[in-house]
């Protein structure tokens, strides 16, 4: 089975949608077929947990659905448009425009504040004035309970702190979808824990798609849906 | 401020050790090119018009003589044809009737001065030794129209050349030669007759070749010396704007059927010598901004591998391949401008500096200290040869950033 979820083509609910993807890597006698016709689709509102062993191509699938790769074969739907064929350009702009990041690693610049970190996605839209964007970063960071650490380079806050800011930065341009890509891996049980609460709470407030790929199935326990995923399909 | 500026900004000042170092290759780069070109043009300079004051713009001199050759003969069907060779000259030597070429020229408009110089070889002698000298007969209030002499003079004055029919002009190096000075006499010999005569001048044009040779005597003296009763060596004109001499030389020419020869046709050989300098003392120092693009490359180009987490986060959240080159181009563009200021400062301070230098130059030229010339195009120059250096160097990094894929780097820290 590769399509866990219900499709509704019509249903104006869903914002992020993939079908039949394949996606090979490597080269030559390396060439693995890591996904193997995968279909699904997210709804807002909705969070979604990918488990499964590694290399069994969560993280390849993630890395689809966020524009940051090409598949072999498939299409990807983001807010009903098919973007595979799609130029750098076009994906790029549909990246900033509904689609936030959280990986495993935060990537936060470390030369900047977590407010300026979290404004950067924000710039490159251009849509707010300097007052705005301002306030708009401090809200989310007063959510994700940083209110006090604005001023704060990337380097003078913990792990989890850190985390917290790519959350909040991913939530910057309030996108339909997050994309998280193992955000715990990095954090002790405490800290995981408030990074979970804190993405499934602002994407039902904020009405947003949440998809996190993760080994932990404490943390998948926590999803509305657990998607689980082996040797390139997901099973029923 | 645009994100892109703003993000540029700060990597740069995230890397003020290795910026430090690129910047200060530029700005002594810059610095030192915008130094030598002042340096090596102001020499140039110093002997245009050292030239132009001494033989002014242009010389008139040696008649051309046309001589058509022309064939004729028949076609196939008898109808007859001509070949004309018009390329055969001829030129005779010296100007026969100058007043009558002055009278031509005059009618330029560009010419402001004309004067009639007869030369020749002579021996100069004084108890002391022999020397050979070239002697100039010359008018004097002609030869001031079409020359600096008068500011050359460094002992005596014109008043006693005027006033001695005797008196002579002459070239503060064959002066110390001869170790003659102001009221001295000199011996001159031509054509097997001596004839005496009085030092009432010493002058100096700075070319040391001119200095040790060269003699001034009244034209009607000069022509009894050099027993040329009628006729003139050459003329020598002055125009409005000496830069034109060449174009002027070549509309003369056509007009009087004279060898007309314009300063930079004389000087031909020490100019294109100028410009070797020139051109290569550009390019030895060009090579330390050289290095410093080396170092600008290096940097940036380390910068990008330190920065691929963070350029593929910036893909990730909508960053073009445009925005990340923009990025690292924008850093190269700071350093280039900061760089270029600061060595406009530092050329500004060197030139004047040496310039003001108490430094005695002998040689080819003599000067009191070293020339410069106060150029915006060595500035121009400098900078256009750092801007492409500096941006040859920032663009290579930059688009090797550009094309980093984000899939590849997020999955490759993610591992």
């Amino acid at each position: 089975m590769s399509n866990p979820i219900a499709s509704s083509d019509k249903n104006d609910q869903v914002v992020l949608r993939c079908q039949n993807v394949h996606r090979y890597l490597g080269e030559g006698e390396g060439r693995v077929h890591v996904l193997r016709g995968v279909s699904v689709e997210l709804n807002r509102g909705q969070v979604y947990a990918i488990v499964g062993p590694s290399g069994c191509g969560k993280s390849t699938l993630l890395y689809l659905l966020g524009l940051l790769d090409q598949p072999d074969d498939g299409e990807i739907y983001l807010a009903g448009e098919a973007m595979t064929k799609r130029g750098d350009q076009a994906r790029t702009a549909a990246r900033n425009a509904h689609l936030g990041f959280v990986f495993q690693f935060h990537f936060l610049l470390k030369e900047f504040s977590a407010l300026d970190n979290v404004i950067i996605p924000m710039r490159k839209q251009g849509t707010l004035s300097n007052s705005e964007m301002e306030e708009k970063a401090k809200g989310y960071l007063e959510d994700v309970g940083l209110g006090d650490k604005l001023g704060r380079l990337a380097t003078q806050l913990s792990g989890g702190e850190q985390q917290r800011v790519a959350i909040a930065r991913s939530l910057a341009n309030t996108p339909s979808v997050i994309l998280a890509d193992e955000p715990t891996g990095n954090l002790d049980m405490k800290n995981s824990t408030i990074v979970i609460d804190l993405l499934t709470r602002l994407s039902r407030e904020n009405d947003q798609a949440v998809l996190i790929v993760t080994h932990n199935h404490e943390i998948a326990q926590k999803c509305d849906h657990i998607l689980t995923m082996q040797d390139g399909l997901f099973l029923s | 401020m645009s994100p892109n500026i703003r993000i540029a900004l700060r990597f740069l000042t995230a890397n003020k050790r290795a910026m430090a170092m690129s910047l200060a290759g530029i700005v002594f780069g810059v610095g030192f090119f915008i130094f030598g070109q002042a340096q090596t043009s102001g020499f140039e300079q110093f002997f245009v018009k050292t030239i132009l004051g001494t033989d002014g713009a242009i010389r008139v001199q040696d008649r051309i003589r046309i001589t058509f050759t022309t064939m004729e003969l028949e076609d196939d069907d008898g109808s007859p044809w001509v070949i004309e060779n018009t390329e055969n000259f001829k030129h005779i030597e010296g100007i026969e009737q100058p007043l009558e070429v002055i009278e031509a020229l005059k009618k330029f408009d560009s010419v402001t001065g004309i004067s009639e110089v007869l030369t020749g070889s002579v021996v100069m002698g004084t108890n002391f030794r022999s020397y050979t000298g070239r002697l100039y007969g010359i008018n004097i209030d002609d030869h001031i129209a079409v020359s600096d002499l008068e500011n050359q003079i460094i002992f005596g004055d014109l008043y006693d050349f005027r006033s001695k029919p005797t008196g002579i002009l002459i070239g503060s190096g064959l002066a110390r030669l001869l170790q003659v000075t102001l009221g001295d006499t000199v011996v001159l010999t031509s054509l097997g007759l001596n004839s005496r005569y009085t030092v009432a001048g010493i002058f100096e044009t700075g070319v040391s070749d001119i200095d040790r040779q060269r003699v001034y005597m009244k034209l009607t003296e000069a022509r009894s010396v050099l027993q040329r009763p009628h006729g003139a060596s050459f003329l020598q004109v002055n125009l409005v704007d000496p830069m034109r001499a060449k174009e002027e030389a070549f509309h003369m020419m056509n007009t009087i059927f004279y060898h007309v020869a314009s300063w930079q046709e004389r000087q031909k050989s020490w100019l294109d010598a100028f410009f070797v300098l020139r051109f290569s003392t550009a390019l030895t120092v060009s090579t330390i901004i050289l290095l410093a693009g080396l170092g600008m490359f290096n940097t940036l180009a380390m910068l990008v591998l330190e920065k691929t987490k963070e350029i593929a986060i910036l893909r990730s959240m909508g960053y073009t391949r445009r925005d990340i080159s923009s990025i690292f181009l924008w850093q190269g563009i700071f350093v280039l401008i900061a760089g270029t200021f600061l060595g406009w400062i530092v050329a500004i301070l060197i030139t004047y500096g040496v310039s003001k230098l108490p430094f005695r130059v002998t040689g080819i030229f003599s000067t009191d200290s070293f020339v410069v010339h106060w150029s915006i195009w060595h500035y121009l120059t400098a900078t256009i040869t750092a801007t492409v250096i500096v941006m040859i160097a920032s663009y290579i990094p930059a688009r090797r950033a550009a094309q980093l894929e984000p899939g590849d780097v997020i999955r490759g820290t993610s591992q």
